[in-house]
Order: structure tokens, then C-alpha cells, then sequence
């Protein structure tokens, strides 16, 4: 159990590519952390850099307060899930979980032990003597897990562990590795593509686009105040709605109304708005047209057009809606502002 | 699998023909012909030939020399196969860490197996030679008087290295594609395992490419039995005498040379059943062949 903190780090591979510019952030001991971005943003190889796998072309780096830039991945008392599980195949399960408390010199009964306990807890015990190939991929999955609970490392580093499952055991799994990392308070760096991961199971959240961090923050931080129209559109399902709109004399005009007012400059600005915070009524003030409803069941999305812009709204189910012209209010509360050309949140 | 169909039934077999053909002429018939005459007596001058039954066979199991090439056959066998394994495995991992140059090594080593038997002994006799040849002469600089041709464990030692030598270059190939086949993430992970690369080596990647090596093994084996044979004849150079030699060229000595061609005969179909034997396990291996994941 540590706190990690980068420095300045920055990736240039061989080739010259730059995957992740200086970045900067600390974690807290025990804290939960979850990088995510859409595909080639520099996740791994962030990742990577921290398990010791890829080189650090700049920055510090230090897990609890050792400098560990030039450590081998052996010794950064680190343990790492990999996408594919990376069992080692002609090993047992419990060759596997055990194979590095062999290597750290430690004695066969207390690793027979060690193995013992990380099984139960992950419901391995019946698959001990299996060979990877005879078990399931969520089996897999637990195997790996196991692999890093038994080393009791200071740090634990995920990359996209679960995006071999299927969505039933994701969902499972998530819930599972969440209650896990909590038991055992290990500070962990988790890695996903996928937004839901990020806010369901992250202490704090950090996103990343072009090797570059676009916002950190709690998860509710993310989606309710995102910095960027980038995380706005990145987090949530639906996404956050963005509107181009005119700011003149300090209100926000939307379809001739005033939608907010704003201490920003006159000129173009974009609104961003959740869907779910977007009312719907008789006694709404903005006339909109619903072209079609999804129906899901504990909600519904209505999909329009306001000003030929698209703008998705999320409705509860007791909200009876079909396709034609309704009322709605935008919640100002809720309205997060960008500047119309950097992106920025105002 | 889907089967892909002709649309007639003598296509295949016509086209399978010429190879049939070639097989059954240069393969089937000499050997039907040599288990013949095993059994027979020839006249070395030609003039007829006695049935013997075993005769051949039974004279061959009380013979000391055959014994002997025999036992050598054994040494040079073990030797050619653990060396040519060991040492491409060992240049097949180097060359595996320097991804960049892997291309380069592969092709430099690949030269190697370009080279006909019978032309790799005869650069192994120059590079033996007695006056100026350079192994020779490193040899002499370690107080070694290396007799080639004369020296019964010199000629030995030159027909091992120089079949080495010669089979590097495609167990090194087989080794390669088989380290570059272990998934990189089963390595990574090993890395954070392990501190040693001695015990990763040892631990995952080497039971990772059993599968490669069983296999090699057997090709190796049969290799240093049967094919060294140009090797052999080049070392020796057709001058048994107190040389060295394999099973496989004695049949060559008796049969061509001594013109005992019922005693040839019986010893190659000797061989033939090792082959066989060889052949069969190596099937049961690729049928079994260890597929993890
Ligand atoms: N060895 C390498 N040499 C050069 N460029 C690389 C190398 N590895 C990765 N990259 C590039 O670096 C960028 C970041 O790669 P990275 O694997 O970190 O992405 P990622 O965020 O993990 O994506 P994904 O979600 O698809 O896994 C990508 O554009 C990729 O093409
Ligand atoms: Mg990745």
C-alpha cells in the first residue's frame, strides 16, 4: 500500500510517436483510479510506464517514496491484470497464483497458504489443479486476479481487465474487483475504454484524450462539471448534449429563448446539457419536436432536433411521450458552458 | 473443417500421379529390392546369387564392427542433435531480444542451410586442413595437432561440428518463430514474477516451446542419422579405413565398395525400420502435439 506519484512523464516511442505528453498527476494510498479514454489515448501506456514494462523517456516516478524509474518490474512490489489474463499456460492454477511468491524466496507452506486464501477468496478452490486452458474466461479472469491478491502488492494496475467478458459477468466482475480493492485497501491504477467502469468503480477519475489528461476528478466531478466539451461527450450514456448557442449581454440564447445566464464574452458559446436534465411539461417554455422514442423500459430517450442541432432527452417511465411536438425547460442549474472554439468549460 | 471436393474421381488421381510415380520408382522399388536381396548372397563378380534366409541379419548381429559403428553412430547422433539444438536455441533467444535485428540474424543463418550437404563437409575438410586450414590452425595454437582424415577422434570431432554447423540454421528458424509465438503478455508478466531471466527462462519460456523442441528433436535425430551422410563421405573421403562412420555410409562402404550387396542390403533395411520407427512416434508426437490455451 502506497501512494504513487508521476512527475512530468512523458512517452516518446522509438519511432518517435509521442503517446503521452508531460503529465502530472499523484495518488492517494488505497485510492481507487481509473484512466480512461477512447482507443490509442495512451492508457496502456501509461500503465506500462508505471509497472516498469515500457522505459520512462522523461518525468519521475515513485511508488510510496522510492524513485523507482530505474527499478525492474520485479521490484516495484507492483501487480498487474492483463486484458488477456497472460496465465502462464502450462502451469496449474495453483502454479500460476503462486509462481511469484516462489521467486520472492518465500517458504513452500506458507505459500501453499497464501494460495489457499487468495482461492477461496476468488472461488478457485475446486480449480487448483486445472490448466488455464480448462477453465472459462471468467475463471481465467479470477485466476489473474488471484495471481495479484496473493503477492499483497503495494499497487495494483489493471489494464482493461474485464473486456474479454461478456456483460452479465463485466458486471459482476466489476462489483467483485471493487469490493476486493476495498477490502484489501491496495492503491490501484485501472485502466478501461469503457465509461461506465470508469464511474462505477473509480475513487477518482482521470481522462485522457491524445496522450494528454483532459480532467481528473471524482466521478461525480466528471460528469456533472466536465472541463472539456472532449469529457462531456466521452462520459455518460447518452452523452452530455452540446448546443451551439449566442451569448449576448450575458444571457444565453437558445431558440429565442434564455436558456442561462452567463458571465461569458458575447459571441458563440456552447451549452451543455445531461438529458435527464432537461423537463418536460406543459408549461415548458421551449417548443420541441420529438422525431423518434427509445424505449428502455426504466426510461425512455426522446431524439429531436432544437435549432437543427440533435439533443437527446431522458425521461422517466411514468413520463407517457410519442413522437410530435411537446414542451421542454433546460434546468440552468445543470447547464455547463464552454468556450465555442478551445472546448474549455467556462 | 470443410473439405474441398473434385468434381470427378480420377482427377486426383491423376493429378497425384507423377508424384505416385516418382515415389514408387525411386522409393518403393529399391526398397522391395533391398529386402529381396537381404536375404540372398550375391556373387560379388555378378554371377548369380544364393538364398541365405537370415544369414546377413544373423552375421551383422555377431560382427564387432558393425558394433562398433553402431555405438559411434549413437555418440555422433546424441552430439550432432543436443549441439545443433542447444546452440540455435541459445542464438534463437539472443536474436529473439534484439527484435531489430532478428531479420538480419535470420537471414545470415539461413545462408547456412542453402548449403548442400557434400559442399558443407568439403568447406569443413578446407577449414580442417591439415597445412593452412584456419580451424586447424586455432586447434594447433591450443596445442591440438588437429589429423584430419588420419585421426580417428580429429575426424570425429570435424564430422560433429561441421554437421552442427550445418543445422543450426533451421532449428534456429524453428526456435525463433516458436519464442516470437509465446504471447508477449505471458512474458510481461513473468517480468514482474521474476526477477531473474535465468528462472524466467527456465520457468515459462522453455516449457513454452517443448512442442517446438519435441519435434525438432526428432527431425534432429533423423537428421544426424541419415542425412549427414554427404558430410561423412566428404571427411572420410571414401577412405574408411580407421575413420569414423555412421550407419548409414556403411551400408554405402559395403554395398559399393566391398560389393557385399546382400550384407548392405540387410543393414539398410535395418535403418528403414528405425526410420519407420521414427517416423511412427514422430506422427503419435504431432497427433498429441501439446496445444496449450
Ligand atoms: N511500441 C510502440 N511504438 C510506437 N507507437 C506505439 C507503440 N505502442 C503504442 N503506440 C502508440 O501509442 C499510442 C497509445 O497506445 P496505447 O496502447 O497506450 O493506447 P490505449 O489508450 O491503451 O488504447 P486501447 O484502448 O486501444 O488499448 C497509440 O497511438 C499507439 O499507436
Ligand atoms: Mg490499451
Amino acid at each position: 500500500m502506497a501512494q504513487v506519484s508521476l512527475q512530468n512523464i512523458r512517452k516518446v516511442y522509438p519511432n518517435g510517436y509521442e503517446a503521452v505528453v508531460p503529465t502530472s498527476f499523484d495518488i492517494k494510498d488505497g485510492e481507487f483510479v481509473v484512466l480512461v479514454g477512447p482507443s490509442g489515448c495512451g492508457k496502456s501506456t501509461l500503465l506500462r510506464m508505471v509497472a516498469g514494462l515500457e522505459d520512462i523517456s522523461e518525468g519521475v516516478l515513485s511508488i510510496g517514496d522510492r524513485n523507482v524509474n530505474h527499478v525492474d518490474p520485479a521490484d516495484r512490489d507492483i501487480a498487474m491484470v492483463f486484458q488477456n489474463y497472460a496465465l502462464y499456460p502450462h502451469m496449474t492454477v495453483r502454479k500460476n497464483i503462486g509462481y511469484g511468491l516462489k521467486n520472492r524466496k518465500i517458504a513452500a507452506s506458507e505459500i501453499e497458504a497464501k494460495v489457499q486464501v487468495a482461492a477461496k477468496m476468488l472461488n478457485l478452490t475446486d480449480f487448483l489443479e486445472r490448466k488455464p486452458s480448462q477453465l472459462s474466461g471468467g475463471q481465467r479472469q479470477r485466476v489473474a486476479m488471484g495471481r495479484a491478491v496473493v503477492r499483497d502488492p503495494a499497487l495494483f494496475l489493471f489494464d482493461e481487465p474485464l473486456s474479454n467478458l461478456d456483460a452479465k459477468l463485466r458486471h459482476q466482475m466489476r462489483i467483485e474487483i471493487k469490493a476486493l480493492q476495498r477490502r484489501l485497501g491496495v492503491t490501484s491504477i485501472y485502466v478501461t475504454h469503457d465509461q461506465v467502469e470508469a464511474m462505477t468503480m473509480a475513487d477518482r477519475i482521470i481522462v485522457l484524450n491524445a496522450g494528454r489528461i483532459e480532467q481528473i476528478g471524482t466521478p461525480a466531478e466528471i460528469y456533472h462539471r466536465p472541463a472539456s466539451t472532449f469529457v462531456a461527450s466521452f462520459m455518460g450514456a447518452p452523452p452530455m448534449n452540446l448546443l451551439k448557442a449566442d451569448c449576448s449581454e450575458k444571457r444565453v440564447i437558445l431558440k429565442g429563448n434564455v436558456a442561462v445566464t452567463a458571465n461569458a464574452a458575447d459571441g458563440p458559446i456552447v451549452l451543455g446539457i445531461r438529458p435527464e436534465d432537461i423537463e418536460v411539461g406543459e408549461a415548458c417554455d421551449i417548443p420541441f419536436t420529438v422525431d423518434i422514442v427509445e424505449e428502455l423500459g426504466a426510461h425512455r430517450l426522446l431524439h429531436g432536433q432544437l435549432d437543427g442541432q440533435d439533443l437527446t432527452i431522458h425521461v422517466g417511465k411514468d413520463v407517457a411521450v410519442s413522437a410530435g411536438p411537446i414542451r421542454i425547460s433546460i434546468n440552468p442549474d445543470a447547464v455547463v458552458l464552454f468556450d465555442a472554439e478551445t472546448g474549455l468549460a467556462l | 473443417m470443410k473439405r474441398a471436393g473434385f468434381a470427378t474421381r480420377w482427377l486426383p488421381i491423376l493429378l497425384l500421379l507423377p508424384q505416385l510415380a516418382i515415389i514408387a520408382l525411386f522409393f518403393y522399388w529399391p526398397a522391395a529390392h533391398a529386402v529381396q536381396s537381404s536375404f540372398y548372397l550375391e556373387d560379388p563378380f555378378g554371377f548369380g546369387s544364393s538364398f541365405v534366409g537370415f544369414d546377413n541379419y544373423t552375421h551383422l548381429a555377431g560382427n564387432s564392427e558393425y558394433g562398433r559403428i553402431a555405438q559411434f553412430t549413437l555418440l555422433f547422433t546424441v552430439l550432432v542433435t543436443f549441439f545443433s539444438l542447444a546452440l540455435a536455441l541459445l542464438l534463437a533467444v539472443k536474436a529473439d531480444n534484439v527484435i531489430r535485428g532478428a531479420k538480419m540474424y535470420r537471414t545470415l543463418l539461413m545462408w547456412v542451410y542453402a548449403v548442400a550437404p557434400p559442399v558443407a563437409g568439403f568447406i569443413g575438410l578446407l577449414m580442417f586442413n591439415q597445412n593452412w586450414g584456419p580451424l586447424a590452425e586455432l586447434a594447433k595454437s591450443f596445442g591440438w595437432d588437429f589429423k584430419l582424415g588420419v585421426n580417428f577422434g580429429d575426424t570425429a570431432t570435424a564430422m560433429v561440428l561441421v554437421s552442427v554447423w550445418k543445422q543450426v540454421p533451421v532449428n534456429f528458424i524453428f526456435f525463433l518463430s516458436g519464442l516470437q509465438s509465446i504471447p508477449k503478455s505471458v512474458r510481461e508478466a513473468a517480468l514482474i514474477d521474476a526477477r531473474s531471466s535465468f528462472r524466467r527462462f527456465w520457468d515459462v519460456t522453455f516449457p513454452l516451446l517443448a512442442p517446438t523442441g519435441f519435434f525438432l528433436l526428432i527431425i534432429n535425430i533423423t537428421y544426424a542419422l541419415f542425412d549427414t551422410f554427404g558430410v561423412v563421405d566428404v571427411l572420410v573421403k571414401g577412405e574408411p579405413g580407421n575413420n569414423p562412420m555412421t550407419l548409414v555410409y556403411k551400408v554405402y562402404v559395403d554395398g559399393f565398395r566391398g560389393n557385399d550387396i546382400g550384407g548392405s542390403s540387410a543393414q539398410s533395411v535395418i535403418l528403414m525400420v528405425l526410420v519407420l520407427a521414427l517416423t511412427i512416434f514422430q506422427f503419435r508426437l504431432v497427433e498429441r502435439r501439446i496445444h496449450y490455451t
